[in-house]
């Protein structure tokens, strides 16, 4: 029998990390400085998700009665949701439930999930018997690392796995997941069916190819989506941020020739020690 | 012929039968890339686009206009999709459309009239001019290469110190003619305009922009190689191959290039644009069109040290330093930014001309300096300027395409402006096509030399185009030398008499401009010698060649003083996407090898030429910006116009939403 899975993907927006990136203390608490102004791009660990689920679900076309699908519950402003969609459209197929939400990486984990669950719960068609949830295991801005699972215990699913590099669907519907563990390797399990939530780390698929025919295929349905897209608010239930900073970055240009690969990590080595 | 899940696509027999009933002729369906024709794909659209600069924004923001005030209006009804509207797509080679490489002043004019309402700061980083400046920078180093007349008015305005008005080595011009204010207009970053306007053409929903995706070609009607009749039609865009090697031969997961077909495509892809130059190629260019001036305009985005006193909307424009040819900006951004930067010309003939070092020296001349002194540098950019104004100025139309913006030779060199221009040449398209969609008729060369280039014709475009046409010519003499003395004369005469007047000049291809580099004078033995040491240091080949002519090192900082290399990692990184072709093609190996001058590789902006073995020039995709300087800063040619390089279509670039 044909799989057919409702893949829920929950994906945000974050600055793109190639611009400059300024932390500053807003009236709203942490933010970036002109962080409007700087453009976005799908958090890069939930991307891979959504190229994870996309593959899955056109190796598990279903069948035409029921069809895979893949959804992409995003919460961010309307505007930037938008900017955004004109790359991440050409890659893969998916249908757009955006949420008009506030911008940047602060927000309680705990009230994202609330809206998010409660968005994907009302989704039109969605079969949760038949669902699996996925996301990023981390985030490109603040890394809270829970709000996939809350969605997850909001939904009443069980089965959860975090750092997922590969997915195996089984013909009677169980799966096989590789989840990272330290040391480098992967914890195998087998989770006997839908629904679950995976946290996905990188996985294997390259980034899809841009694909115009897809672009216009998703954007008949993605800017009605953002059209009626629902406002967010929010809530900060007492959550306060006592300070913010990015990752301290550091470069020296050097060019230097001839040395040896020992005479290289040597002063890597050296370089690490003294930080 | 492939088709996506849920696409109304209608077979190619049925859209050729519209282009036959628009009264264009069909020879075949082939189009011309040399790629492998099996599994690609075809779609079809009303209008494609290739390019989304500010040109195409005026396109498609008076279309998306008319189109949202009249919905029922049936000439907004799709051809290719009934009962949909307009199909209008947008193929933008970069990967977001906010990354331009432009700090801009404008009049505005074009731009207001669009948006008669517009408060700067609705646009971020915009604000209105209030202050324009004009200073002469004496050289406080003594490096600059001045002529003896420049050197005596140097050393007068000295003399005369702050009785002649010069301050922080540099002297305010008095007294500037009205041609050059842009009082009233705007300072903007392009790339958070082109960000502001995208996202409003985006909400409306008629139109699809898509960026990082290249178009390698346009869809001709005639067989490749046949002789090509000047009627010939475009059909629409093939768009870049993926999954290719260096070479663009098929690798893995190759993906043929798209061809969307459509009744109309809008060129609007800047004056190195790929489809662009194919037009030319393919279709000849009017009579008298010369596209031989250019300039490569490099530019920092700099955060000013708290309390600056500069007030964003000032303007300053500068000349003398630090080489007499190139000329200097420096605008200033609400946030205490400030866009500053160089315009290195095609004119300025020495072969080892260069830009980024050159940047260095200019903001730490003294009367930059005094502000951006402990500041903090943001961004980086450069782009290729189309200088030539209306001699540049291809066939703007034909059947089944037009041409907008800098590419079809709005740029107006005599104010300095190209925004605005390019801006109102695609609303004035965009008019041109609700006139035609209303009537219902083709767009084929006949009627849009009626209405689009008729429009242009009688517009304030052409009459400025028309006065600029000469005033560049005193840069050049008569024997193809330049001056800058002269070239200055030139431009005040076909200023102040409405071009009128103006100096006679010959203009040279851009390669004879590079003057022929001389390694057994002097200052060549001197020059080769640093050029070998900076190759057995790893240095970067102009660096060390500045260095050896007397300017002194660059004290880096860390901030604001930073290697080229350092300053492609600040604030906007390159991007190159895998599995696209090289974009820069060497079409003769021998002709590079026997090069002396090799000015592609002094003027590269990001470092991504550089001398590789057996003394060819080498290549690497992930450096390159795309300012496409490379295309005439090279010495030699393979057929006495063009030169020896070829920029085709590519992915990425820099990636910056601060230009």
């Amino acid at each position: 029998m044909a799989n057919s899975l409702h893949i829920v993907v929950c994906a945000g927006i974050v600055p793109d990390p190639l611009q400059t990136l300024e932390p500053i203390t807003t009236p709203a608490g942490p933010g970036l400085k002109n962080e409007m102004v700087l453009p976005a791009v799908l958090d890069p660990w939930a991307a891979s998700a959504l190229y994870e689920a996309a593959n899955l679900a056109a190796k598990n076309p279903g069948s035409p009665q029921n069809p895979s699908r893949v959804w992409l519950v995003s919460l961010g402003p309307k505007a930037k949701l938008q900017q955004v969609m004109m790359t991440v459209a050409q890659k893969v197929a998916f249908e757009l439930v955006p949420i008009d939400g506030p911008i940047g990486g602060f927000p309680d984990a705990h009230s994202t999930a609330a809206v998010l669950a409660e968005t994907i719960a009302a989704l039109p068609g969605l079969d949760r018997a038949r669902l699996l949830l996925f996301g990023g295991w981390e985030s490109a801005t603040r890394g809270a690392g829970v709000t996939l699972q809350l969605i997850g215990e909001r939904l009443g699913i069980a089965d959860q796995f975090q750092g997922v590099d590969e997915i195996n669907l089984r013909d009677d519907g169980s799966f096989e997941v590789l989840e990272r563990v330290e040391g480098g390797k992967h914890q195998v399990s087998v989770c006997a069916g839908t629904p679950a939530v995976l946290g996905w780390a990188t996985g294997n698929l390259p980034e899809p190819r841009n694909n115009p025919q897809i672009g216009m295929a998703n954007m008949r349905t993605i800017m009605p989506a953002l059209q009626k897209a629902k406002a967010a608010k929010l809530e900060a239930n007492g959550l306060r941020y006592l300070s913010a900073s990015l990752p301290r970055q550091q470069r020296t240009t050097r060019v230097v020739k001839d040395l040896t690969p020992d005479e290289i990590a040597a002063e890597l080595v050296e370089w690490i020690e003294a930080e | 012929m492939g088709k996506a899940p849920g696409l109304s696509v209608l077979p190619i027999q049925t859209c050729l039968i519209f282009y036959e009933e628009a009264g264009i002729s069909v020879e075949t369906r082939a189009a011309n890339s040399p790629a492998p024709d099996l599994d690609r794909q075809t779609m079809e659209v009303d209008i494609a686009c290739a390019g989304f600069g500010p040109a195409m924004g005026g396109f498609l923001t008076t279309l998306t206009r008319e189109w949202s005030e009249h919905p029922d209006d049936p000439a907004f009804q799709s051809r290719v999709a009934p009962g949909m509207p307009l199909q209008v797509l947008c193929y933008e080679r970069a990967d977001d459309i906010a990354a331009g490489v432009s700090g801009v002043v404008t009049r505005a004019q074009g731009i207001r009239a669009s948006f008669p309402h517009l408060y700067p700061a609705e646009i971020p980083l915009a604000a209105e001019v209030h202050r324009e400046r004009v200073l002469y920078l004496l050289d406080p180093i003594g490096a600059s290469r001045r002529s003896a007349l420049l050197r005596l008015g140097d050393f007068f305005l000295r003399l005369g110190g702050k009785l002649a008005g010069v301050k922080d080595s540099a002297f305010e011009l008095p007294w500037t003619p009205a041609f050059l204010h842009k009082h009233g207009g705007l300072v903007l970053s392009i790339g958070q305009f082109n960000q502001w306007v995208g996202s409003q053409l985006m909400a409306a929903g008629l139109v699809q922009i898509w960026p990082g995706t290249p178009v390698s070609a346009p869809i001709f009607s005639g067989s490749a190689g046949k002789d090509v009749p000047v009627e010939e039609a475009v059909l629409g865009l093939r768009l870049a191959d993926q999954g290719v090697d260096r070479t663009g031969a098929p690798a893995e997961g190759f993906m043929a290039g798209m061809d969307v077909r459509a009744r109309l495509t809008v060129i609007g892809d800047g004056p190195v644009g790929q489809v662009g130059r194919a037009l030319d190629q393919r279709l000849g260019t009017p009579p008298g069109y010369a596209r031989r001036e250019w300039a490569l305009g490099m530019k920092f985005v700099i955060e000013l040290p708290e309390g600056s006193p500069l007030e964003p909307g000032s303007v300053w424009h500068t000349f003398g330093y630090p080489e007499p040819e190139i000329f200097g900006f420096f605008y200033v951004h609400p946030e205490r930014l400030v866009s500053v930067g160089i315009f290195v010309p095609s004119w300025m003939g020495d072969p080892l001309r260069t830009a980024y070092r050159y940047l260095q020296h200019y903001i730490q001349h003294p009367a930059l300096w005094r502000y951006l002194k402990d500041g903090t540098l943001r961004s980086w950019g450069a782009k290729s300027l189309e200088e030539s104004g209306r001699h540049g100025e291809p066939f703007l139309a034909g059947d089944g395409f037009a041409r907008i913006g800098e590419g079809s030779g709005s740029t107006n060199m005599l104010t300095g402006s190209g925004v605005d221009e390019a801006w109102t040449t695609g609303v004035q398209l965009a008019e041109a096509v609700v006139e035609l969609l209303r009537a219902g008729k083709p767009f084929n060369r006949k009627n849009l030399s009626a209405t689009y280039e008729t429009r242009r014709r009688l517009s304030w475009v052409e009459r400025g185009a028309r006065q600029a046409e000469n005033a560049r010519n005193g840069f050049h003499n008569a024997h193809g030398r330049s001056s800058l003395v002269r070239g200055m004369i030139g431009m005040a005469l076909a200023g102040l008499t409405g071009g009128r007047f103006s100096l006679a000049a010959h203009v040279p291809p851009p390669h004879q401009q590079i003057r022929p580099f001389s390694p057994r004078s002097a200052e060549g033995l001197k020059l080769k010698d640093a050029a070998a040491l900076a190759l057995a240091d790893g240095r970067s080949l102009h660096d060390a060649l500045l260095t050896a002519r007397g300017w002194p090192e660059i004290p880096f900082d860390g901030r604001l003083l930073v290697t080229q290399q350092d300053a492609l990692l600040m604030g906007g990184k390159v991007q190159a996407i895998p599995g696209f072709a090289d974009h820069v093609i060497f079409l003769n190996r021998e002709l590079c090898i026997a090069c002396v001058e090799k000015t592609c590789i002094a003027m590269c902006s990001g470092q991504a030429i550089t001398l590789g073995p057996d003394s060819l020039p080498a290549f690497e995709r992930e450096k390159c910006i795309h300012c496409g300087a490379c295309l005439w800063n090279c010495a030699q040619s393979p057929d006495g116009e063009r030169s020896n390089i070829d920029f085709r279509a590519g992915a990425g670039g820099l990636h910056s939403a601060e230009n």
